[in-house]
């Protein structure tokens, strides 16, 4: 029982690191259809930027909000200098502007920053928090409530909120969304903007644990995107569920069955699930236009 | 395109092949070549698979791990040549699209493109911690072709680069005469046409399901035989080769040459195994630079370098 | 097509270009980038650094040496490249480099057919065992690391203990070499488990080491962020067994990013520069360690690590060779290498011969522990 509980708050923890990054790939593509393959850059750059302004002295708050600034002002510098230019291009011809981007994003990165390991201090401590025989340290809960706000937020934001709205009404049809008035310029813009900052967020709460490094970025954006289409691409809920899925499978793998095929466990799941489900848990229906 | 221009492409591409060792000043560009070809035949196999059919796959380095796997393996374990193991590989790398593929394919666009990469995983997986048969990701010696040995006994005196440099440059001009048929044929004739719109192609009584099964083990058995080729000049293998990067590296290449060309892959192909080779001057703004080079190539030539320039060449009139 | 004769005219250019002047060219490719920057990383920046110091002071014989040095990111198919490219393009005398055993064994078949004396970086005992003629290595075996680990073990009279490692080269290289060797120190391994590399979380793995019956310790072998996450973890779930980490993560940023708390009473089997402060006057290996020591942090701000220390020795026997040898032909350079004797290098004291091309032995390891978080001897 309570290594069972141990392999839950070790699942709980990683799905959450993989649920932030899923978060993040949710807004662009909602806007674009485009899956972002720089989005474990952004993670990576808040991780990153944080790390060099909290040495450089800064209160850790301030460094954090630093990162997400300048993070969500890469965000948007690449949607207008390589996304915006590329406008009607094919989708597969954005998707390599993002791997592009990914690349010259880490190989600027290694020449700003360096090519070291760093870490944050944990926001609250390291003494763990005992539970039901098992133990737990306070940066998960940080990461685990930071996944929930992000799904809350967005959540609020594409069905509550208009401009949401018409964040989903430009990746359904641009032109008609222009029509009825939308600014999708700016829809992109702030799409870009919005997805960057969740993932230096995610970066800034997941650096405690998982450390970070300028090359981190393709991993974390491996098991996100992977987490994103277990659940459903696009969909909050989905990336939620997802990513804390994936890391529950990864975890339980380890505990009962092999850690050496515990990601091999959990693709197979994925391919299961999609098999059955071919949009994902929670994905929307899409019919082709002929 | 008419079957005429077929032998004309497939002449210039061997014109230049011929050509190009004249301006080699080492060795060392030989063996640059020969990645080219090699790296050419997989992303071929690719623009069947993307460019024809429509659909995409971001786990292709898995077979080409398979491929070069069973050059490794099978001389060894079971006592086979190792050209023998190329077809070997080439088997069993198409008998598991067929396994796979049928589930899979139903699959669309980004859910297509996950349930690939999880193969692609799951193969570099097995190679990577069945230490006992594979060494590991410290990798393992691949046996000589002995092809070389056999020349030389003919009088023919070859370096490994030159023997590789042909070798290679042969298996590839063969695979883009089947690509170029397979264009023109009935079978690519409905590829393209699911590709335009799956639904439409129904319509019309297209057997949807069976020419993407086609067109994925086609592409499969092409990037097996390059994963045999690469393991058999290099004499070792790692598991890299069958690695998720390599398999974006693969779809990079088809989509920076133009996804639908074939002449584009192999541009495409050989940029990209050059630009790393170039770039080493900019020491650690190597990786900057060719990012920033591949956002500005599918900036200005969103259909690939290939079809985007033919595009103006026409435009113009020329 | 347009395009790529014009990348080889490129190419050709910048070959010509590099062939011009230097006497002496000395030739690597290492990981300096991709998941293996790790080793090659510090070990590009040493070789820079130390080029830099010995043209400063006149050179080889009175003749430069230039370093071509490339970046394989740790990938054994471009490795190869960059090796043929050394020897046929760029015409190097001598190849340091393979930062891992991947990347070494596609070099080594290039240095050894072309008749290139090359030093690789890595730790697998299959570089070296069969002897090649023109392929040496600076770094211990993972062999001699576990059984460095082993013999302080049966010193505390550990005989069962479980093993937590990497799944990238470091981690199950050296896992496999420590089975291999266990038997021989009376040593059970009673539970196994492992990590990828990018992992965050290992409390599954430790909690099923944890309570497998009779564990008296934990080894973990691995290098990059998973050893110090498998030491929070460590601390985090409480377990009270010694816990042994590899040569892997011999640097004091490793103390750093597991935290002091957490890396107290860890071992692990480091050498010399790690502890440069520490060490003894009248140590051999004082002199050396501290200066390349000094050097490296005061030049790159950043703290020195054994893998740098590889390619510090490397490059030391190497350029030695060349000045015995009179001359940058490469056969000689080799046969000088292979006569090298007694040079003291950071990792340990190397003497080559014509049936040991590694040249060091379980001597120059130490075993070390943290202790307040500094490193303190414990031999």
């Amino acid at each position: 029982m309570d290594a069972f509980m141990q392999f839950i708050f070790s699942g709980l923890t990683v799905g959450a690191v993989y649920a932030l990054v899923a978060l993040g790939f949710t807004i662009i593509y909602n806007a674009s259809d485009v899956v972002n393959f720089a989005q474990g850059e952004f993670v990576m750059l808040g991780g990153m930027i944080t790390v060099f302004a909290f040495d450089a002295g800064l209160p850790l708050p301030l460094a954090a909000a630093i990162a997400i600034v300048i993070t969500a002002g890469i965000g948007v510098a690449l949607n207008k200098f390589a996304i915006e230019p590329a406008r009607g291009a094919p989708v597969v011809t954005l998707i390599i502007i993002t791997i592009g981007a990914s690349i010259l994003i880490r190989g600027a990165s290694q020449v700003v920053f360096d090519k070291q390991l760093h870490r944050l201090p944990a926001f609250s401590g390291d003494d763990p928090i005992h539970v039901l025989g098992a133990t737990l340290l306070p940066q998960s809960l940080w990461v685990i409530g930071g996944a929930i706000g992000i799904f809350i937020a967005l959540w609020l934001f594409f069905t509550r909120t208009l401009l949401g709205k018409a964040v989903l009404a430009t990746a359904n049809n641009r032109l008609a969304a222009q029509l009825v008035g939308i600014n999708t310029g700016f829809v992109m813009t702030l799409s870009f903007a919005l997805s960057a900052a969740i993932g230096a967020l995610a970066g800034v709460l997941v650096t405690p644990i998982t450390l970070v490094s300028y090359d981190v970025g393709v991993g974390l954006a491996l098991k996100g995107f992977a987490a994103a289409m277990l659940g459903g691409m696009g969909n909050p809920k989905g990336a939620l569920a997802g990513g804390l899925l994936l890391g529950l499978f990864e975890a339980l793998t380890a505990g009962y069955i092999s850690s050496q095929y515990k990601e091999a466990v959990a693709f197979i799941v994925i391919l299961a699930v999609l098999f059955v489900m071919p949009q994902g848990l929670f994905g929307a229906k899409k019919t082709e236009r002929v | 395109m008419s079957a005429n221009s077929k032998w004309v492409q497939l002449a210039v591409l061997a014109g230049i092949m011929l050509v190009l060792p004249v301006f080699f000043p080492s060795g060392y560009y030989y063996r640059v070549g020969a990645l080219v070809y090699v790296n050419a035949l997989s992303v071929i196999g690719l623009v069947i698979l993307i460019g024809y059919a429509g659909q995409i796959s971001l786990g292709h380095a898995g077979f080409a791990g398979i491929g070069a796997y069973a050059c490794a393996l099978a001389p060894v374990h079971l006592g086979i040549h190792p050209a023998l193991a190329v077809l070997l590989g080439a088997v069993i790398s198409g008998v598991l699209a067929i396994l796979i593929g049928r589930p899979i394919l139903r699959l669309k666009g980004y859910y297509l493109a996950v349930a690939t990469l999880g193969f692609g995983i799951l193969v570099s997986m097995v190679l990577s911690n069945e230490r006992g048969l594979t060494g590991g990701p410290d990798g393992m010696a691949v046996p000589d072709l002995g092809l070389r040995q056999v020349l030389r006994g003919m009088g023919l005196k070859l370096s490994g680069g030159e023997f590789w440099y042909i070798a290679n440059a042969l298996v590839l001009l063969v695979a883009i005469w089947i690509a170029l048929n397979l264009f023109h044929s009935a079978t690519g004739r409905a590829m393209r046409a699911l590709h335009g719109s799956e639904t439409a192609a129904r319509t019309v009584g297209i057997d949807v399901a069976r020419y993407k099964l086609q067109a994925f083990v086609i592409s499969a058995v092409y990037a097996s035989v390059a994963g045999s080729l690469l393991a058999l000049q290099n004499g070792f293998i790692t598991p890299d080769v069958a690695g998720f990067m390599h398999s974006v590296e693969m779809v990079t290449m088809a989509v920076l040459g133009g996804v639908g060309s074939v002449l584009g892959a192999t541009l495409g192909a050989a940029i990209l195994t050059l630009l790393p080779q170039v770039l080493t001057v900019l020491a650690d703004y190597e990786q900057l630079v060719l990012g920033l080079i591949m956002i500005l190539v599918m900036i200005f030539l969103p259909l690939g370098l290939l079809p985007s320039i033919a595009a103006r060449i026409r435009w113009r009139g020329v | 097509m347009k395009v790529t004769t014009t990348a080889l005219a490129t190419l050709m250019a910048l070959g010509i270009a590099t062939a011009a002047h230097a006497e002496i060219k000395l030739g690597a490719s290492l990981s300096a980038s991709g998941g293996a920057a790790f080793l090659g990383d510090p070990e590009a920046k040493t070789l820079e650094m130390l080029v830099e110091e010995l043209n400063a002071k006149g050179g080889i014989n009175g003749e430069k040496v230039e370093l071509v040095l490339y970046d394989d990111g740790g990938d054994p198919n471009k490795a190869r490249t960059f090796a043929t490219r050394l020897v046929e393009d760029d015409e190097v005398s001598a190849i340091i480099g393979g930062s891992t055993t991947g990347t070494t064994m596609s070099i080594l078949a290039v240095a050894e057919s072309e008749g290139i004396p090359f030093i690789s970086l890595a730790g697998a005992i299959q570089i070296i065992d069969p002897v090649r003629q023109f392929v040496f290595k600076t770094p211990h075996t993972d062999r001699m690391a576990c059984e460095k680990i082993f013999t302080d073990m049966q010193k505390n009279g550990i005989t069962k203990i479980g093993m937590i490692s990497g799944t990238d080269g470091f981690g199950a290289s050296m896992e496999a070499q420590c089975k291999d060797v266990a038997g021989g120190y009376e040593i059970e391994i009673v539970a196994q488990e492992t990590y990828a590399p990018q992992d965050a979380d290992m409390t599954p793995q430790l909690t099923k080491i944890k309570s497998t019956d009779g564990v008296q310790a934990i080894l973990n072998p691995g290098f990059g962020q998973g050893p110090a996450i498998v030491t929070r973890n460590y601390a985090q779930l409480g377990i009270d067994l010694p816990l042994y980490q590899s040569h892997g993560v011999a640097s004091d940023g490793f103390i750093e990013l597991a935290g002091p708390d957490a890396a107290e009473g860890v071992r692990l089997p480091g050498t010399a520069l790690l502890i440069a402060d520490i060490i003894e006057d009248g140590d051999p290996q004082k002199d050396v360690v501290s200066a390349y020591k000094a050097a490296y942090e005061e030049k790159y701000g950043e703290d020195v690590s054994t893998f740098g220390g590889y390619a510090h020795d490397a490059f030391k026997l190497m350029t030695g060779a060349i000045e015995r040898a009179g001359s940058d032909d490469p056969e000689e350079i080799r046969d000088a290498l292979e006569a090298t004797d007694g040079l003291v290098g950071t990792t340990g004291t190397y003497t080559f011969s014509a049936d040991d091309h590694l040249g060091l032995d379980l001597s120059a390891f130490r075993m070390l522990e943290i202790r307040d978080g500094e490193w303190v001897s414990v031999d």
